[in-house]
C-alpha cells in the first residue's frame, strides 16, 4: 500500500527537481569541508614548519591557528546556510510533493 | 600568583583533596538531576519514550544534548592537558573533532531522521535481512565499551583527586549513578541531564578562560610571548608539532575522528528524539555551533595554563614545576580553575566535570542498552514479536550489565591517556558503523552479504589494528614492539570496509539480493521526503 504511494512520490517531477537540487547543494558543500579539512591536513602532513609561520611579520598569529580558527566560522557557517535553504526551500518542495501524492488518492 | 576572583582560601592547598565547594555542588546537581529522572520516570511508558524520548524534543534542545553527549570529559580534561603540554597539535585535534559536524549535516541528518526510528541499525537493516542489525549491534557495543571505558579512568582520576576518594570507589559511584538515570529516566532523564550538563560546562569554561584571559588583557599575542617563552616547545608552541608528525598517522586521525563522529551510537541515536527532519537539522547547527565554540574557548585555556598553572609551583608534586602535576596530566583545567577563582571555581568545575562524565556514559549505556535489547533482543531474537513492557525491561538489564562492565573495565584500564583512548573509539566507529551505515543510505547496490563483510571486516580489522599499535601491544600488553607502526587505525580499517562491502554486494547474485536491490526504491523516496518516517505528522 505505502509502496503505491511511493511510486506515485516518485513519478512527480518535482521528487527529481528536489532530490537534484538538494544533492548538488549537499554534495557541493560537503566538498568544500572534504577538501579544505584533509587540504589543511596534507600540508600539517607535509609542510608543517610554514603552518607555525606568524601570518605577518612579527605577529605572533601564526598560519596553522588563524587557517584554523577561519575554518571553524566558516565551516559553521556552511551549516547555517544549508539548514536555512533545506528548512525552508527544499521543505516546502517536499511539502508539495507529499500533498499532491495524497491528492491523487482521494 | 593571585587568583582574579572568588574568596580566598589560597595559601596551603592540595594534598588534603576533600574540597566541599566541590562536593556541594555536585550534590546540587545530582538531586537536581534525580529529580529530573523522577520526574521522567512518569513519562516513560513505551519504548518509544524509553530509547527517543517520544520524539519530542526541539531542535534547539537536541543541538545542547548533542553538544553536551559529544563534549566529554575527555574534551575538558584531555584537551585541555594537550595544549598545556602540547601546544597546537591539540587545536588540531579539536579540528577533527569538529569538522564531521557539518558532513553529518549536509550526508546525513535528514536520511537519518527519515529512516530510523530507535537506534541506527534500523536503517542499515532497514531493507536487509536481521543478520545486518545484529552486526551494526555488535559494533555499536564495541564503540560503547571503548568510550565508556575512557570516561570512566576520567572520573577515577578526577573524583580521586578531589574528594579523596578511593579510584574504585570512585569509578563504582559513576557507575551506579549512570543505572539510575537511565534504568529510571531512560531518554528523557538522559537528554536533560546531557542539557543541563551542557550549559554548565559551556559556562564553567568560558568563565574560567575569561578570568584566566583577563590576567593578559584579553591579547592573544601577550599571552603567546609569555607562554613561548616559558614552555618547552619555546617559539615552535603554535607548530604542528611530533604527534602528527608523519602523514599516515595525520591522514588516519583526521579520517578517523571526522568519520568517527558520523558513527558514534549514542551520538546518531540523538537523531531520532526530534519529530522531523527539519528539527534534526536544526539540531546539528546548534550541536555544532556549541561545539566549535567550546573547541576555542578550551584551546585558549590549554594556553593560559601554561602560564597561570605551569609556572606555579603550588601545582606540581613537590613544589617543583619542571616535575609532574598534581593528580596526573589531566587535572591542568582543573588546576587552571583553582589558579584564577579559587576553590569555589574549582569546586564548581569539577562538579561540572563529575557531571559531564555522568551525561555521557549515561548516553553511552543508553545507546548500548538499546543495541542489544532492541535491535538483538526484541527485533532479532524475538523478531519483533515482543511487548513494549518486555522491551523496556531486558533494556534495564542491559543497562545495568553495561554499567558493571564499565566499572570492571574502568578498574581495568586505570593508567591509560584517556584522550588517546576517545580516539580509539572513534576509529572503530568510523571504520565499523560509518562505512555501513552511509552505503545503505546511498547505494542501492547493497546488500545483506556485502553489508554483512563490511561491517565485520570494519570491526575486526579497527579492533586488532588497535591491538597490535603500540597502545596496546606494547603499553598495556608489554610486548617489545608493535605489529602494527601507527596508532590510528582509520586509514586502513575504513578502506577494508569498504572495499568488502563492496564486492560481496556486487557479486552477490541471490534471489534475496535482488529483491534488496528492488527495495531500495521505496526506502530512497522516504529517505528524501521524510514520508512515513517514524514520529512525522504526515
Amino acid at each position: 500500500m505505502s509502496s503505491v504511494i511511493y511510486e506515485r512520490l516518485r513519478r512527480n517531477p518535482k521528487f527529481d527537481e528536489l532530490v537534484q537540487k538538494r544533492g548538488r547543494f549537499a554534495w557541493t558543500l560537503a566538498a568544500i569541508v572534504l577538501i579544505i579539512f584533509y587540504g589543511f591536513f596534507m600540508l600539517i602532513a607535509f609542510n608543517p614548519k610554514m603552518l607555525g609561520q606568524p601570518i605577518a611579520e612579527g605577529s605572533m598569529w601564526a598560519i596553522g591557528y588563524t587557517a584554523e580558527l577561519v575554518m571553524f566560522v566558516f565551516f559553521w557557517l556552511l551549516t547555517l546556510l544549508y539548514v536555512r535553504r533545506a528548512n525552508g526551500e527544499f521543505d516546502d518542495l517536499t511539502a508539495q510533493i507529499i500533498k499532491e501524492a495524497q491528492k491523487e488518492t482521494n | 600568583m593571585a587568583a582574579a576572583a572568588g574568596p580566598a582560601l589560597q595559601g596551603e592547598i592540595q594534598t588534603q583533596p576533600t574540597n566541599w565547594h566541590a562536593i556541594i555542588m555536585f550534590m546540587i546537581f545530582v538531586t537536581m538531576t534525580m529529580g529530573i529522572t523522577y520526574w521522567a520516570a512518569g513519562r516513560t511508558k513505551s519504548t518509544a519514550d524509553f530509547y527517543t524520548a517520544g520524539g519530542g524534543i526541539t531542535g534547539f534542545q537536541n543541538g545542547l544534548a548533542i553538544a553536551g553527549d559529544y563534549m566529554s570529559a575527555a574534551t575538558l580534561l584531555g584537551l585541555t592537558a594537550m595544549t598545556f603540554s602540547r601546544g597546537y597539535d591539540a587545536y588540531i585535534y579539536m579540528m577533527a573533532f569538529f569538522a564531521g559536524w557539518p558532513i553529518i549535516l549536509f550526508l546525513m541528518a535528514e536520511r537519518l531522521r527519515n529512516l530510523g526510528r530507535f537506534t541506527f541499525s534500523d536503517i542499515t537493516s532497514y531493507r536487509l535481512d536481521p543478520s545486518v542489525r545484529t552486526m551494526a549491534a555488535l559494533s555499536s557495543l564495541v564503540v560503547v565499551v571503548f568510550y565508556l571505558i575512557a570516561q570512566m579512568v576520567g572520573a577515577g582520576q578526577l573524583i580521586k583527586l578531589l574528594f579523596g576518594l578511593e579510584y574504585n570507589v570512585a569509578i563504582f559511584a559513576v557507575g551506579v549513578l549512570m543505572m539510575v538515570y537511565v534504568t529510571v529516566g531512560g531518554m528523557v532523564a538522559t537528554t536533560w541531564v546531557q542539557i543541563i550538563k551542557a550549559c554548565l560546562l559551556l559556562f564553567g569554561g568560558t568563565l574560567v578562560l575569561i578570568l584566566g584571559f583577563s590576567q593578559f588583557g584579553f591579547s592573544l599575542t601577550t599571552l603567546l610571548e609569555k607562554a613561548q617563552a616559558v614552555h618547552k616547545q619555546g617559539t615552535s608552541l603554535m607548530a604542528p608539532g611530533s604527534l602528527l608528525s608523519d602523514p599516515v598517522t595525520a591522514l588516519s586521525l583526521g579520517l578517523g575522528l571526522m568519520f568517527g563522529t558520523a558513527g558514534l551510537p549514542h551520538i546518531l541515536m540523538r537523531f531520532f528524539t526530534v519529530g522531523n527532519a527539519k528539527e534534526a537539522r536544526k539540531s546539528v547547527l546548534y550541536a555544532s555551533g556549541f561545539v566549535g565554540f567550546f573547541f576555542n574557548v578550551i584551546f585558549l585555556m590549554g594556553l593560559v595554563a601554561i602560564l597561570l598553572v605551569g609556572q606555579n609551583p603550588e601545582y606540581f608534586e613537590g613544589g617543583d614545576i619542571k616535575g609532574a602535576l598534581i593528580g596526573g596530566g589531566n587535572m591542568v583545567a582543573m588546576h587552571l580553575a583553582h589558579a584564577v577563582g579559587g576553590n569555589m571555581l574549582l569546586g564548581f568545575l569539577a562538579a561540572v566535570a563529575f557531571a559531564t562524565i555522568l551525561a555521557v556514559v549515561s548516553g553511552l549505556a543508553l545507546a548500548g542498552a538499546s543495541a542489544i535489547a532492541h535491535d538483538i533482543y526484541a527485533r532479532v531474537i524475538r523478531k519483533g514479536e515482543c511487548t513494549d513492557k518486555e522491551e523496556i525491561k531486558v533494556s534495564r538489564i542491559a543497562t545495568i550489565a553495561l554499567g558493571i562492565l564499565a566499572i570492571i573495565l574502568g578498574i581495568a584500564f586505570e593508567k591509560m591517556n584517556i584522550a588517546f583512548m576517545v580516539g580509539l573509539a572513534f576509529g572503530v566507529a568510523a571504520a565499523a558503523n560509518f562505512p555501513v551505515l552511509i552505503l545503505s543510505m546511498y547505494w542501492k547496490g547493497l546488500t545483506t552479504r556485502g553489508a554483512l563483510w563490511g561491517g565485520y571486516s570494519g570491526v575486526t580489522s579497527a579492533v586488532l589494528f588497535v591491538v597490535f599499535s603500540k597502545s596496546v601491544w606494547v603499553d598495556v600488553l608489554h610486548n617489545a614492539a608493535p605489529l602494527f607502526p601507527y596508532t590510528q587505525p582509520a586509514l586502513f580499517a575504513m578502506p577494508i570496509a569498504f572495499i568488502c562491502a563492496y564486492v560481496f554486494s556486487v557479486s552477490d547474485s541471490s534471489a534475496r539480493a535482488t529483491k534488496e536491490r528492488e527495495a531500495f526504491e521505496d526506502q530512497y523516496v522516504r529517505a528524501q521526503t521524510g514520508f512515513g518516517a517514524s514520529g512525522a505528522s504526515h
